[in-house]
């Protein structure tokens, strides 16, 4: 993960790491803070899914068919969650661009890396777009609120909506990240400071890649 | 905000140096200011709290003296006190106060790591506490469905507050979560990323390591929280069914079914529970500091002093459901947690014995800070012991709800914590404001507070023992409890009122020291810890002139054999003073005894 100077490996280099004077890990105090608040953030996802598990243990009604609601229709036969596999192909091709734009970062390469952190986030906001078009798709044509829906469990719609939400407003936060931080390679702002901070801002991006890959186990397939 | 590549640490950190009065003491990004807004702002919505406890007090006491004490208004007082105590009080004073003020002076950094998001944090702070102020204010009044906030019980219409009241509590606690996780990032990162040369973690002082993994507890602790109080918040403005099942109230069926109660309980107790080491860590970390300093001598044992407080915030994530035994969970659920719960009796009790064996044989030093850290010992092991009672299954089912709760909580988290707050205020008062309090006065606030607080909470336990239930607006006439019972709560009240009085001695001595109060010097204790080495008292912004300190043994370098005085600071080489820090530590020349 990162460039160790310690001299040992295993065991004991995480010994010397933490205990060296000045820093425990040899890395920009940056990118330490994204970890951290990644695990703090790993702590509410799971929560959610928790609570999400909780409730359909409880609810007294039968849980909906998911497969038959996320089904989209191309003028054929209904495809089941296809939409929910598009969106999901889209996000973790923005996570390879996110990979290409860290890697030409650190060559400082700032045209590419300017257009690749881009590429990552018009993926991101053409996956928010979608997610918009689901929820009107659910809300307008099949009758999903938040305290009910014609399927059964009407702890159903609650979860979808705060869990996709809660979700769709990390990729949204994220496009706006990833925006700032191209604005600013193309300006030249890291010249002298380095570019970590594309590391950083993909740190994040990854994360919410991969809070996805469990949304989508857990809320679409179970 | 501009990323500062800090990999090698003799580059120098950019630091926004404001010349207008408002970037100075308004929109600060100076730690040191930050620390004292965050100060102030918990103290100040503290003694709200403790305003509320008098009045609710009043009508245990005295009841029906104070006609507007209504049962509505009782149980808002009681809910609001003990939230505004817990979280806008101890939480926000030790994290964002000392947590503020002392890290990066300790680490001998000239700042947090990220000092903007560390301003943004009192500010989303001080919107949390308008937030939760303002319930006061709105139709309804605040809640009052406890500060648990139990559903349905909060959101049904009997409770008061049911309806705009826990709408904006919600609110507010997730707007404090939102500071709390700003500011916990910048003081994590900055102990771990942040230290001055020579400073491992193994040097750190004990009050760096509470407050470092209390914070980590509340960056793993508070998102349960959040969770459960969005999902609450669903549940009161979207009708969903999270935590409602099926009622019937007053005939008729609400609209609600399928929801669980008891996953708000999980999720509460989730945080909860680490919440009280959030409170308690930073509290043993500070009071070790305090009694080594004032008690001449090295704190015993530091490495299992270090261990502990991990331990601690380790099992703090394990022990959650001891709160819920009489929630109806499977026994077996029972055994695990009453079994977790007396393990972290172990490393508490480590701490315990290195506090007492680092007063045995010290110089002590009787200064009023000493005099409240040495009350935080009695306090916190009568706390401790009967959270031993309430941590086993079948003891804490007949107490469950009773006064005996009420006493352990207010001992263990409470008092103890509030004692070490005072320890702390006083010991670090000469170095934040460059003055020295009136000791006499100091003194008297100990007496009236450690008395005054035993006076209130030991008859608590024997009222718990009889059985009376907590969060009763009046006894009334019943079969199982005494009269005298009724005369035991006046005591009680008349007590809390004293205590509540006696804290006007602590504001007057703060506020008037502040001006007329002697000039302390920068080391008026004869601390060894890097905060009282720096070049300027109060420290400028900064903290350290033109080049940062070098570390070159641990904090607690006192009395040792063969040095020039009874202490020697951190930043002192070997060359010049004798080193017997804990890795070098030889037993023969104990540094505890001063046989020079």
């Amino acid at each position: 993960m990162s460039e160790a100077t310690a001299s040992h490996e295993g065991i004991t280099g995480l010994v010397d790491d933490w205990a060296a004077d000045k820093q425990a890990y040899h890395v920009p105090w940056g990118k330490a803070m994204m970890w951290i608040f990644l695990v703090s953030d790993t702590f509410i996802f799971s929560c959610f899914l928790v609570g999400y598990l909780n409730v359909r243990i409880t609810t007294t009604q039968p849980w909906p068919p998911q497969s038959e609601i996320f089904a989209l229709s191309f003028g054929g036969d209904p495809i089941p969650l296809i939409l929910i596999a598009i969106m999901t192909f889209i996000l973790i091709t923005s996570s390879g661009t996110m990979a290409l734009a860290v890697n030409f970062g650190y060559r400082k390469d700032k045209a590419k890396t300017f257009w690749l952190i881009c590429a990552t986030a018009a993926f991101g906001a053409s996956f928010v777009g979608m997610q918009a078009f689901e929820w009107t798709k659910l809300i307008v044509d099949e009758g999903v609120r938040p305290w009910g829906n014609p399927f059964g469990a009407p702890q159903f719609g609650s979860v979808f909506f705060m869990v996709t939400g809660f979700h769709g407003l990390h990729v949204s936060a994220g496009v706006i990240y990833l925006m700032w931080v191209a604005f600013r390679v193309k300006r030249g702002y890291y010249d002298d400071k380095g570019f970590e901070i594309v590391e950083i801002a993909g740190l994040y991006w990854h994360f919410v890649d991969l809070v996805w890959v469990f949304i989508f186990a857990f809320f679409y397939l179970l | 905000m501009a990323y500062v590549p800090l990999a090698d640490r003799d580059h120098e950190m950019e630091l926004h140096h404001p010349h207008t009065w408002i970037g100075k003491w308004v929109f600060c990004q100076d730690h040191k200011v930050i620390a004292i807004q965050y100060g102030s702002i918990a103290i100040f919505t503290g003694l709200v709290g403790l305003v509320l406890s008098l009045l609710f007090r009043m009508q245990l006491g005295f009841p029906e003296t104070a006609d507007f004490i209504d049962p509505s208004f009782y149980y808002q007082a009681v809910t609001m006190h003990g939230m505004i105590m817990v979280i806008y009080l101890l939480t926000a004073l030790f994290l964002g106060g000392f947590g503020n003020y002392l890290i990066p002076l300790m680490c001998g950094a000239r700042d947090m790591v990220f000092p903007f998001m560390n301003m943004l944090s009192v500010w989303v702070f001080l919107v949390s506490v308008i937030i939760l102020m303002a319930s006061f204010f709105v139709t309804g009044g605040p809640t009052g469905g406890g500060w648990t906030l139990y559903p349905p019980q909060t959101t049904l219409a009997g409770t008061p507050g049911h309806d705009m009241g826990i709408v904006l509590m919600l609110i507010s606690l997730a707007v404090f979560i939102v500071a709390t996780t700003m500011g916990g990032l910048n003081y994590v990162v900055t102990v771990l990323q942040y230290r001055c040369r020579g400073l491992t973690l193994m040097r750190l002082p004990l009050a760096v390591w509470g407050i470092f993994v209390a914070t980590i507890l509340a960056l793993f602790a508070f998102p349960a929280l959040l969770v459960a109080a969005i999902m609450m918040l669903f549940d009161l403005l979207l009708g969903t069914s999270f935590f409602m099942p099926a009622i019937i109230e007053s005939g008729t069926p609400l609209d609600h079914n399928g929801g669980s109660p008891i996953l708000f309980q999980h999720l509460f107790w989730f945080f909860g529970h680490p919440e009280v080491y959030i409170v308690a860590l930073p509290a043993f970390g500070l009071v070790s500091d305090v009694l080594s300093v004032h008690a001449r001598k090295n704190i015993f044992g530091y490495r299992m002093m270090v261990w502990a407080i991990i331990a601690i915030g380790g099992l703090s994530f394990v022990v959650w459901a001891h709160h819920m035994y009489v929630s109806g969970m499977h026994p077996y659920f029972g055994f695990f947690f009453a079994t977790t719960t007396l393990i972290i009796a172990v490393p508490t009790a480590i701490k315990v014995y290195n506090w007492i064996l680092t007063l045995w044989e010290g110089d002590i030093r009787l200064n009023a800070p000493m005099y409240f850290a040495i009350g935080f010992i009695f306090t916190f092991i009568h706390g401790g012991l009967t959270g031993l009672f309430l941590g086993n299954v079948v003891i804490d089912l007949p107490l469950s709800d009773t006064y005996f709760v009420v006493a352990h909580f207010h001992m263990v988290m409470g008092v103890s914590p509030v004692l070490v707050v005072f320890a702390a205020i006083y010991h670090w008062y000469p170095k934040m404001s460059g003055r020295m309090y009136h000791e006499g006065m100091a003194k008297l606030h100990f007496w009236c507070t450690f008395l005054g607080t035993y006076a209130i909470y030991l008859p608590m336990h024997y009222l718990g023992f009889l059985g009376v239930p907590r969060r009763y607006y009046a006894l009334g006439s019943t079969d199982f409890l005494p009269a005298s019972a009724q005369d035991l709560n006046t005591t009680i009240t008349i007590a809390a009122l004293f205590v509540g009085a006696s804290q006007l001695l602590f504001l007057i001595n703060i506020i008037w020291s502040l001006r007329s109060g002697p000039k302390a010097g920068p080391n008026p204790w004869g601390a060894a810890s890097l905060e009282w080495q720096t070049p300027d008292t109060p420290p400028v912004h900064g903290n350290w002139g033109d080049s940062l300190p070098t570390v070159y043994r641990w904090a607690y370098d006192y009395s040792v054999p063969g040095a020039h005085q009874d202490f020697i600071p951190q930043n002192t080489p070997e060359s010049e003073e004798p080193t017997v820090d804990a890795e070098h530590f030889d037993p023969d020349t104990d540094g505890s005894k001063a046989d020079v």
